[in-house]
Parts: structure tokens; C-alpha cells; sequence
């Protein structure tokens, strides 16, 4: 059995699965639910300052459905928690002292003011929780008040703001970054400046979800009215993993510990993240859809990926995909391949043929001596792998290398064995000016 | 006492009377709203897709299942009605297993074709509910056409024929319009008296008169009609019967199934048709299938069917065997009726003989199974009424394996005469196809009077 126990930034759960700060961590009902599921740890929905903020009363959600309505994306206009600070804490402590075992993390946000932060950060330690999570990704409501993503689009706040942190508790300080910016890797830089321990990623991304066009309001509407909302769910996944992977191979951010957040639903999408340099994960829309009995499986799961690829632990799976997550300049050009089409697999649904011939390349028949037959044209195609994508039929399509040596009938020239990549291509003026 | 069922010859009230309303409700029940929207998202959007090959009258089937997938109803309902005005009723009756679900690429894949059939009645019976109308008239032309026969093939010629602004006489000779959809398919595939709510969605175009019980021969001759319109299209179906050729075959008891049905569609109490015992049914057709079918949801306590040649030989595919046998239908292949017997009440019993294939001729076995009848349906086939007059024009028209002979655009023999359905060559006893010739006719008459 591979050994799923995870430890992050000293901080330890017996599982990489944490339920990410968000409504079902709202409260200690939840997180004990999530906890007797078997969730690994929890970030506690976000505190702030008293007087608590409040929630609209009307629709806080919005979604996004493909086959079967089957939930794709989620948008949110919640803010942080709408309870008391005591009734947290308290809650907190209570929950902590129940569950030694799990990881508890309290998420926070208060106005960039240091005392807010010393005095809120004391509370916080007293409850024995393992660490903070700085919230300086909410892309509504709160960032309208100088907080959250609007800490967190500005390098500088998030160094300050992570230095006082530091500075003011023992415990572990994780920023969380928004998606909402052009470079993550600035703000990762800035986390690590200001001394944190670790970053998470990604927060929601900015949207409107849809418009009703009855009433011509964004959806949710409260009262005919619409603001945009935090995007999340699984259609954010590549979006966060391409994040994750950023700040995973930046040289100045390298060894920063992230926990993965984005659209995480399956075993699988924890494991891309892991590889992709993830410590752990965090969850929530997931959980939102189908309740926390999900984690089961995503433990289960995990564990027996990891036993039949050889994996023994989480380390050696952590970063294992950085090292192949390149520049596309630094591409091989010498690769060239080649899609095939497995005629006893082929439904001929014409879906690759129509999908070349309309938007791509004409490599793709739909006659073959009268008869509908769905082919590759070697002289035409680029190996693009659109046919792929569009293929209803699983492992039907596939791409072939062409070996070196053999002759690509689309350039009419002999595949090269070397590696050779755009920055060494004479078609590169950079590289003739060299 | 003897239960109803058990009571022997033929009797009406064999079943408790709210089993009627059961055993004959709508045998696909509609899909709802999020199971048509399910069950859209199953389509491949196939290029060149081979369902609208295989559908006889081309409907662009990924397109109007897109347009339910995309909340676009009424679009969906236009796509289908732009190839097949009576999209509604073959929904309904069409053989889908053998035509467009067949072809449909998901049956290759998983064995499980997208349920167009239903999809298209999801999208049909949104627009017929709403008498959402998509058509106008173009500005009258002046012509006059008279379609003989308001059936699938002539309210399909009809409905185009006045798009185009001709003037349109249905000459009926019923007295109700409609034909098979109304007086011969089962009656629990077309519930509601959804053939009348059709006649009434295609005839609300306008400028189409449906004259009832007027018939070739009876009231009209085709030279008549020659002479007072400026075109013509026979619609008129298969009127008469193939008879078995046997002694006793006009005993009591013995009956076209046919007629049959057409008595049970036009019911108004189904409890009163009365009903055989033991039915036996002598045919391999839709028609068998129907009859047979039917009795036994009357009550009828046995029902066989006899065919003469092999289960994969009858034109009922093989889902209506199914489901007739689901019923409680016996099918027995390879026999054929031999000798008829009757006593005083009528038939009594029916001697098959047993059959098979030798050198591509089929011959008796010398075995003999004698069956107790009560009922006795023919289904062995129809054939053009030969009571349809003895004009010059008719006599004229050149006639093939018994039907009137026609080209690719439906055009007959004579100038001025088109026909179409299954009284013409070429079709294949399809609602679909009834109504993919008598429209591709009204275009070809529309361009012939241009």
C-alpha cells in the first residue's frame, strides 16, 4: 500500500486531500462530517473582523452544465464567513482538540493594517489550529474593500502582508494567491519575499456565468441584478495546473511549497496536480456537488495508482512532471507524427474527417472508393491531434510517431534523429541574428 | 362460470373494462424535457450522417436534435417539417430499427442508437401544441390539383402543393382523412386521435379542401378529374384485400385484418368489439403483426401467427416480433394455412402445413399441425381496389406487379398524373416513404405547371 500520509510545511494529515476554505468549512458540523468521511484536513472558511460581513439573501451561485447536467463550472458571489469571529474560534478549538490527526488550517483576512493581523493571528493560535492561510485571492465583494485578490494583485501588499504574518505567529503562513492577475509568478515571488512558508493556488477567476435573457440579468440575479462572481470547478483545472507548474519550475519560487486548488474532482486530477508540483490539495466544488463521501474514492484511488505505477509515497510523485514542463520554443521540431485511424474501432461518425476538412488540414477522408471511410492523409497532416480531440470513440485515433530516418510525406523530408528546436531553426530571426 | 377469456368463439367484453384503456395507451410514451435533452446530448453531430441517409425522407437529423440540445424547439420542429410535413405520425410509426436508428452510428458503437424517433416526436409535439405554423402560401397560382386520397402520401402532396399556392382538392373516400394513419395503424402507437390533430396541423396552411367520401369509381373518374383540374396525384392506397384461396373462406369468423383494424381504430368502446378465443392470423407483415397484436390486447386467449417462411423473411422487423410476443403473440414460422374448417357457428379450425425452402421453392413438408380457430384474419398482402372505374384514363395508366407505375419524380404514364404511396411502384408500404413521394410529386408538379 502506498503511503498517502502528507506532510506540508510541517503541517500533517494522513491524506493529501484538504477541504479547501470555502462554505463547507464553514463550521464545525461540516468539518466534522468531512473529517468522519475521511477528508485528510480542512482550511477553515475565512475569518475577518467583527462586526461580521454579510451575505446577500438571494442566490450566491451560478453554473455551468454539460451532458446530463453533469456540473462543469461553479460561480460564487459567497463572501467570507457571515459569523461571529468567537463562534469560529471557539469551533476551531473545539474541532482541533477532537481531530489531532487532521490537518486544520484557519484561512483569514482582515484590512492591511498590521495591527488587524497581530491581534487576529494571536486569536488564531490559541485555538491550537496548525497553521494560516492568508485569503489574498477573493475576487469579489471583499476585494472591493482593499482585501483579498486586491491584496493579491499587488506584489508589494502581499509581501508586507506575509511579513507580518510571519513576524506576528509561529505558525506556518500559506498565502493564497488569485488567478486573477498576468504573471503568477510575481505574487508567488512576492509570498516567498515576505517569508511564507508555502503558497496555494488558485483562487477563483473572475465571471459572469451566464445572463438570463428573460430579465437581461447575470446570473445569480438578486432583484434583477448581477455582479460577477468566483469562477471554480472542474472547467478551471488546466488553468490552475498551468499556474502550479509556473511557479513550480521558476527559478526564484523553486522548493516553494503549493497546495493545489483548482477544479480538483478525481484521484487523477490530484495526482496532475502533485506532479506538476503540488504538496497537496485542496477541494471544494467537488465536494459541493456530491457531498464528502468523494474523498473515498480519491484515496483509493490515489493509493492504487501509486501501487501499480510503483510509486511508495507522495515524494515520489511531488514535481515528478516539472522537469518536462518547457518554453515552447524549446520544443523538439524534430518530432513529427502522425494521426492513425483504427478502422475497428471507427464508428464513422465523420466527426475527425469534418473537423480537418472544415477548420484544419484536408488530411482526413470520408470516401474511399465509394464507401464512407475515414483515413488519414500522411501528405496532409500536421499531427495536430484535433481528430483526436473530437473522436468520440476512445483510443480510436491515436498519434504515431514517425521514426527517424523515414520521410514525412506532408514536407517531403527525412526525419531528423536530432533535437532541434525553434531557438536553433533558420526561420528564427533571433537565432540568425546569433 | 367461464372467465370471458375462456368463453369460446367470438365475444366483445373479454377483459375487465379499465384493462382496455391499459392494454392500449401510448406504447413510447413521450420523452420529458430533460430526458429529450439527455438523450439529444447522445448525438454525434455525424458529418454526411448515415441516419439522414437512411431516413426516406431525408430530414436533417443531427440538425434538429442540435436544435433540442440548444433549447432551439421550434427550430427543431421546422427542420423536421421542411423534409416531412407528417413528421409527427412517423415519429410514431416509423420503424426506426430499421431506418434511421439503424444507420445511427452509437448502434455500431454500443448497440444503442440515439432514440431519434422520439426526439423527433419530442420537437414535433412541442410545435403541434403550441399550432406553431411555419409555412405561408406563396401567392396564388390560379391552378386547381385534385389528390385522390388523403393519406400520408396525399396530405404530404397537398401541404406542398399549397406552399407553392396551387389550389388543393382532396378527394377522400373515407369519412375521415387520414388513411392508413387513421384506419390502419396499431391503435397504441398513435394515441389521442392524433391523426385528425395532424390533418388539422397540415391543412391549417390553407387553400387545401378535403372532400370526404369521394372515391375513384364511386363518385369521380380519373377522366373527369383530368378534364377539371390542372393536375392530378392518386394517393389511394391499397384497397383490396389477397385472399387466401381457400374452401370456407367466406365462413363466419373469417375476416381481412384490415378491416379489422380499421373497425378497432374507429371504436369508440373497445370492450364492444368482440373477439375471438383462439385467433389465427395468416400473414408476415405489419398488418399481421397489428392484428395479432390487437386481438390479443382485446382479450383474445390465444393468438398465433402463421407465416409461411422464416423469422428473418417477414416484413415485420425483427423489435415488432419482439414486442408481439412480449404480448403474448404465438409466431409460428414455416406454415402455411391448409384446408379451413367450419360447423354451424363458422370457422372452427384451420389445418397448417408445414413448409420449407427447397432449391429457392417453397414446399409442403407433408406435416400437418391443425389448429382450434375461432377468428381467422387475413394479412397476407393488398392489392389495388379494382373497383376504381373503367375510364380511359385509368385503363391507360401502365400498371407493374399490380401497382400503377411511376418514375423517380412520381410522374405516371399519363400526362398530367402523378401518384404516389403504396399504390404506386417504388415505395415499400412505408408511412415515410407515402409521404417522401407524394411531396418530391408536388414538386415535380408544381415545376411541370411553373
Amino acid at each position: 500500500m502506498a503511503d498517502l500520509r502528507n506532510n506540508f510545511v510541517g503541517i500533517k494529515s494522513p491524506n493529501p486531500f484538504w477541504l479547501a476554505s470555502a462554505p463547507p468549512t464553514d463550521k464545525a458540523y461540516n468539518v466534522e462530517r468531512a473529517f468522519k468521511a475521511g477528508w485528510g484536513g480542512v482550511v477553515w472558511k475565512t475569518l475577518g473582523l467583527d462586526p461580521h460581513i454579510v451575505n446577500v439573501n438571494g442566490p450566491r451561485y451560478g453554473a455551468i452544465w454539460g451532458a446530463d447536467r453533469r456540473l462543469l463550472g461553479l460561480n460564487n458571489i459567497e463572501l467570507i464567513t457571515d459569523r461571529p469571529l468567537d463562534i469560529n474560534l471557539r469551533e476551531i478549538k473545539e474541532v482541533k482538540r477532537k481531530w489531532p490527526d487532521r490537518a486544520l488550517v484557519t484561512s483569514l483576512m482582515v484590512p492591511c493594517e498590521e495591527p488587524c493581523w497581530q491581534e487576529i493571528l494571536k486569536q488564531v493560535e490559541d485555538t491550537g489550529s496548525d497553521g494560516v492561510e492568508l485569503n489574498f485571492g477573493c475576487p469579489h465583494g471583499m476585494s472591493e474593500r482593499g482585501m483579498g485578490a486586491a491584496v493579491g494583485q499587488v506584489p508589494e501588499y502581499i509581501e508586507m502582508v506575509a511579513r507580518w504574518a510571519k513576524s506576528h505567529t509561529r505558525m506556518p503562513v500559506i498565502v493564497k494567491l488569485t488567478p486573477n492577475i498576468t504573471d503568477v509568478r510575481y505574487p508567488a515571488r512576492a509570498a516567498r519575499q515576505g517569508g511564507a512558508d508555502a503558497v496555494s493556488l488558485i483562487n477563483t477567476i473572475s465571471s459572469i456565468i451566464s445572463v438570463d435573457l428573460d430579465s437581461f440579468s447575470p446570473e445569480p440575479s438578486i432583484d434583477g441584478k448581477g455582479s460577477h462572481g468566483g469562477y471554480c470547478g472542474p472547467a478551471v483545472k488546466p488553468i490552475a495546473l498551468n499556474m502550479v507548474a509556473e511557479i513550480a519550475r521558476d527559478a526564484e519560487t523553486a522548493g516553494l511549497p503549493i497546495s493545489g486548488i483548482g477544479g480538483v474532482t478525481t484521484w487523477r486530477d490530484a495526482a496532475e496536480f502533485l506532479a506538476l508540483g503540488a504538496g497537496n490539495v485542496q477541494v471544494c466544488t467537488a465536494a459541493m456537488t456530491y457531498g464528502f463521501k468523494i474523498v473515498e474514492d480519491m484515496i483509493e484511488g490515489l493509493s492504487n495508482w501509486m501501487d501499480q505505477a510503483g510509486h511508495a509515497d507522495l515524494d515520489s510523485v511531488i514535481g515528478r512532471a516539472v522537469p518536462n514542463v518547457t518554453d515552447w520554443q524549446y520544443l523538439n521540431l524534430n518530432y513529427v507524427a502522425k494521426a492513425r485511424i483504427d478502422q475497428d474501432s471507427c464508428i464513422k461518425c465523420g466527426r475527425c474527417h469534418i473537423a480537418c476538412e472544415d477548420t484544419s488540414h484536408q488530411a482526413i477522408t470520408n470516401m474511399v472508393d465509394g464507401a464512407r471511410h475515414f483515413e488519414v492523409i500522411d501528405a496532409e497532416c500536421v499531427g495536430c491531434n484535433l481528430c483526436v480531440s473530437v473522436c468520440p470513440v476512445e483510443n480510436c485515433i491515436t498519434m504515431e510517431q514517425v521514426p527517424a530516418g523515414e520521410t514525412d510525406t506532408r514536407t517531403g523530408e527525412t526525419v531528423s534523429p536530432d533535437y532541434g528546436n525553434w531557438t536553433m531553426h533558420p526561420n528564427n530571426p533571433m537565432a540568425a541574428a546569433e | 362460470m367461464a372467465k370471458p377469456q375462456t368463453i369460446d368463439g367470438i365475444a366483445a367484453q373479454r377483459l375487465p373494462a379499465d384493462q382496455y384503456a391499459e392494454n392500449f395507451a401510448d406504447a413510447h410514451p413521450p420523452l420529458d424535457g430533460h430526458e429529450a435533452l439527455v438523450e439529444a446530448d447522445r448525438c454525434y453531430f455525424c458529418y454526411d450522417a448515415p441516419c439522414v441517409t437512411a431516413c426516406p425522407t431525408s430530414i436533417d437529423i443531427p440538425k434538429f436534435i442540435r436544435q433540442i440540445s440548444t433549447g432551439n424547439l421550434n427550430g427543431s420542429a421546422k427542420t423536421i417539417f421542411d423534409q416531412n410535413i407528417l413528421g409527427g405520425m412517423c415519429a410514431r410509426v416509423c420503424p426506426t430499427e430499421t431506418l434511421c436508428e439503424q444507420a445511427c452510428v452509437r448502434e455500431a458503437a454500443e448497440g444503442k442508437p440515439v432514440k431519434i424517433g422520439l426526439l423527433q416526436r419530442h420537437a414535433t409535439d412541442g410545435a403541434m401544441r403550441d399550432n406553431r405554423q411555419f409555412y405561408e402560401r406563396a401567392a396564388p397560382t390560379g391552378k386547381k390539383i385534385a389528390v385522390v386520397g388523403g393519406g400520408p402520401a396525399g396530405l404530404a402532396c397537398a401541404h406542398r402543393l399549397a406552399m407553392y399556392g396551387h389550389d388543393v382538392v382532396v378527394l377522400e373516400s373515407q369519412p375521415k382523412a387520414g388513411g392508413l394513419n387513421e384506419y390502419g395503424i396499431a391503435a397504441y402507437k398513435t394515441t389521442d386521435d392524433f391523426a385528425q390533430a395532424e390533418i388539422d396541423y397540415v391543412t391549417a396552411i390553407g387553400g387545401i379542401e378535403i372532400r370526404h367520401q369521394q372515391a375513384l369509381g364511386a363518385t369521380v373518374t380519373l377522366d373527369g378529374l383530368c378534364e377539371d383540374y390542372d393536375a392530378v396525384f392518386l394517393g389511394i392506397g391499397l384497397g383490396g384485400v389477397n385472399r387466401l384461396g381457400l374452401a370456407g373462406e367466406d365462413a363466419p369468423g373469417i375476416a381481412d385484418a384490415t378491416r379489422y383494424i380499421a373497425a378497432l381504430r374507429q371504436a369508440d368502446d373497445l370492450a364492444s368489439l368482440p373477439v375471438g378465443r383462439r385467433v389465427l392470423v395468416i400473414g408476415g407483415g405489419m398488418t399481421a403483426i397489428d392484428i395479432a397484436a390487437q386481438t390479443k390486447l382485446l382479450g383474445a386467449e390465444e393468438v398465433t401467427i402463421a407465416y409461411r417462411r422464416g423469422r428473418e423473411d417477414m416484413n415485420a422487423s425483427a423489435l415488432e416480433q419482439q414486442q408481439a410476443a412480449n404480448k403474448g403473440v404465438v409466431i409460428r414460422h414455416w406454415v402455411q394455412p391448409k384446408t379451413i374448417k367450419t360447423d354451424a357457428d363458422g370457422v372452427s379450425a384451420v389445418t397448417l402445413e408445414y413448409t420449407e425452402n427447397r432449391d429457392g421453392r417453397l414446399v409442403s413438408t407433408g406435416d400437418e399441425i391443425t389448429l382450434q380457430v375461432d377468428q381467422l384474419f387475413r394479412a397476407i398482402g393488398q392489392q389495388l381496389d379494382d373497383n376504381l372505374g373503367d375510364d380511359e384514363a385509368l385503363a391507360s395508366l401502365t400498371m407493374e406487379k399490380g401497382r400503377i407505375r411511376i418514375n423517380g419524380t412520381g410522374q405516371t404514364s399519363l400526362s398530367g398524373v402523378w401518384a404516389g404511396g403504396d399504390c404506386a411502384t417504388g415505395g415499400d408500404d412505408l408511412t415515410v416513404t407515402a409521404v417522401a413521394e407524394g411531396r418530391d410529386a408536388a414538386e415535380a408538379m408544381h415545376t411541370a405547371l411553373a
